[in-house]
């Protein structure tokens, strides 16, 4: 059964997205909408001014509960480039770390006059629960909670496949690493879903693999050299160190020796296949160099990409609370009618 | 369904150009402006930018400026998704403007319009040249050039369709009371 727009916590009753949390309850039109505002957004760094004055006097607060200084820079840069104010809030060194609720941390925040948040966290649901609690003038932006979604992410890598290969419907994309505990790759394949990819495969060791893997609709491989032919995208996720130490893998090389991406593991992919990778990469253990450094790898206009689609999903959300009526003053009557 | 009226079809419309480009012409040289640049605001405007050129025998192409991100209605209408990347090849820094619109109203496209402009450089000078000038002006804003100045009645709204065939039409509203 569809979702009604006002069940679903991300979007205003106009079906404006309001706060920015997941890929999951959007549907395609609003999707392509973010990849279509970025691209407006993508012509601007040619300009001798690269800013525009879209969100100015804005306030935008970075509240990063997980330590990112590349995520969080992007934001920091994107709202910058739409004029916005930007606070950065370092949890590690604020009260928080003295024991203050998530809840008084937001409200804190909130009587210093934010408009947007946007919350990294390594609990699962936090921009959620900041979502629900928020006031209706403030929009959550989700730079990434726990092992569950990582919007922003997936769309920057949505628009650079699209960049990259145009339309969606005969794309076959192979996702290839830790799909078990990546948001990333939770987020990438419900968009690639839902912007109607003709397949998508997720690639990896068994242990490093829901088990429910093919009811996220995915194809399992397990073997790289099978996993990637014939694909059009291969997206390779980064491999953290905590894996190895929690026995997941045996160690680095032979996790390079089994799914690192080379350019002689890649010639089964199509001619034309683009290397796709979050960042930071782990040379040597996800890709080698050749294949990082090579005319395949996007990896350096991912980047790019995402300042323009933060730069969107921001401004869009932005825009929703225009839909808000002004609060009536406690000194005066609502106002009687509209003006022209 | 709005009643619209056909005000002017093409060939009037680049005759009226024909004639604008005179005037453009007289205006620029009685004041020493030389070596002008065009910059046309899309859409209608960028149609009536490219017609003055070649009217004007530049060499240059006409600038396009796309002003949605300057616009001072963004918490009403948003962001749009179509906004076309302006784009202006030439230095703007100490040249002489021609800026084009096809519809001067309430004069915040041209506010828009300038200030975009500026983050491009700082020019010698803008003259502002206009197709439609029509009552509503809500700034301080005056056009040097104009084709026509059509009397329009209370709800009226004027567009330029385009870009070939282009025509001037009148759409007609409900009364504002404005």
């Amino acid at each position: 059964m569809p979702s009604l727009p006002t069940d679903n916590l991300q979007l205003n009753e106009h079906g404006r997205l309001r706060h920015f949390l997941t890929i999951d309850g959007l549907g395609r039109d609003l999707l392509t909408q973010i990849l279509d505002t970025a691209e407006s957004f993508a012509a601007l760094p040619g300009r001798p001014v690269k800013k525009v004055p879209l969100l100015r006097g804005r306030i935008i607060t970075n509240l990063f509960f997980e330590n990112s200084t590349r995520t969080r820079t992007t934001f920091e840069l994107a709202a910058k480039l739409l004029s916005a104010d930007v606070i950065n809030f370092n949890i590690s060194t604020s009260a928080t770390s003295k024991g203050e609720t998530l809840l008084d941390t937001l409200r804190n925040i909130e009587a210093m006059h934010s408009d947007m948040f946007v919350v990294r966290h390594a609990q699962s649901g936090a921009a959620h629960f900041i979502a629900e609690h928020a006031s209706p003038r403030v929009s959550v932006i989700n730079a990434g909670d726990g092992s569950h979604a990582h919007p922003t992410q997936a769309m920057l890598d949505m628009f650079t496949i699209r960049k990259h290969k145009g339309d969606f419907t005969p794309l076959r994309v192979a996702i290839v690493g830790d799909i078990l505990h990546s948001r990333v790759a939770r987020s990438q394949i419900l968009a690639l879903n839902t912007l109607g990819v003709s397949e998508v495969r997720v690639v990896g060791p068994r242990t490093l693999l829901p088990v429910d893997a093919r009811a996220l609709g995915v194809h399992v491989f397990h073997d790289l050299e099978e996993g990637v032919r014939d694909v059009d995208v291969v997206i390779m996720l980064r491999l953290q160190n905590e894996r190895m130490d929690g026995a997941l893998l045996p160690n680095e090389h032979e996790y390079f020796r089994l799914y690192g991406l080379t350019d002689e593991r890649l010639e089964n992919a199509k001619p034309d296949a683009i290397v796709m990778h979050p960042g930071p990469i782990n040379r040597g253990i996800e890709m080698d160099s050749e294949v990082a450094d090579g005319p395949r790898s996007v990896i350096l206009q991912q980047v790019s990409y995402g300042i323009a689609v933060r730069m969107a999903v921001m401004s869009m959300a932005m825009q929703s609370q225009s839909d808000l009526k002004p609060e009536a003053r406690p000194d005066q009557p609502p106002e009687a009618g509209g003006h022209a | 369904m709005t009643e619209s009226t056909l005000l002017m079809k093409h060939d009037a419309i680049l005759d009226m150009i024909a004639g604008m480009a005179g005037v453009l012409r007289k205006h620029l040289d009685d004041r020493g402006l030389d070596d002008p640049a065009i910059i046309g605001i899309h859409t209608g405007g960028a149609w009536v930018a490219d017609l003055l050129n070649g009217q004007l025998g530049l060499s240059e192409p006409s600038g396009l400026l796309d002003i949605s991100f300057y616009r001072d209605d963004f918490t009403q209408i948003g962001v749009n998704p179509q906004v076309r990347p302006s784009k202006i090849d030439f230095d703007v820094d100490g040249r002489n403007i021609v800026l084009v619109d096809d519809v001067l109203e309430t004069g915040r496209t041209i506010r828009a319009a300038m200030n975009e402009i500026f983050d491009y450089g700082r020019p010698a000078s803008i003259t502002l040249v206009t197709l439609i000038e029509r009552s509503g002006r809500e700034l301080p804003i005056q056009p040097d050039v104009i084709g026509l100045s059509p009397p329009l009645g209370d709800g009226d709204h004027i567009k330029l369709e385009g870009p070939d065939p282009m025509s001037l039409e009148i759409f007609h509203g409900p009364r504002t009371g404005r």
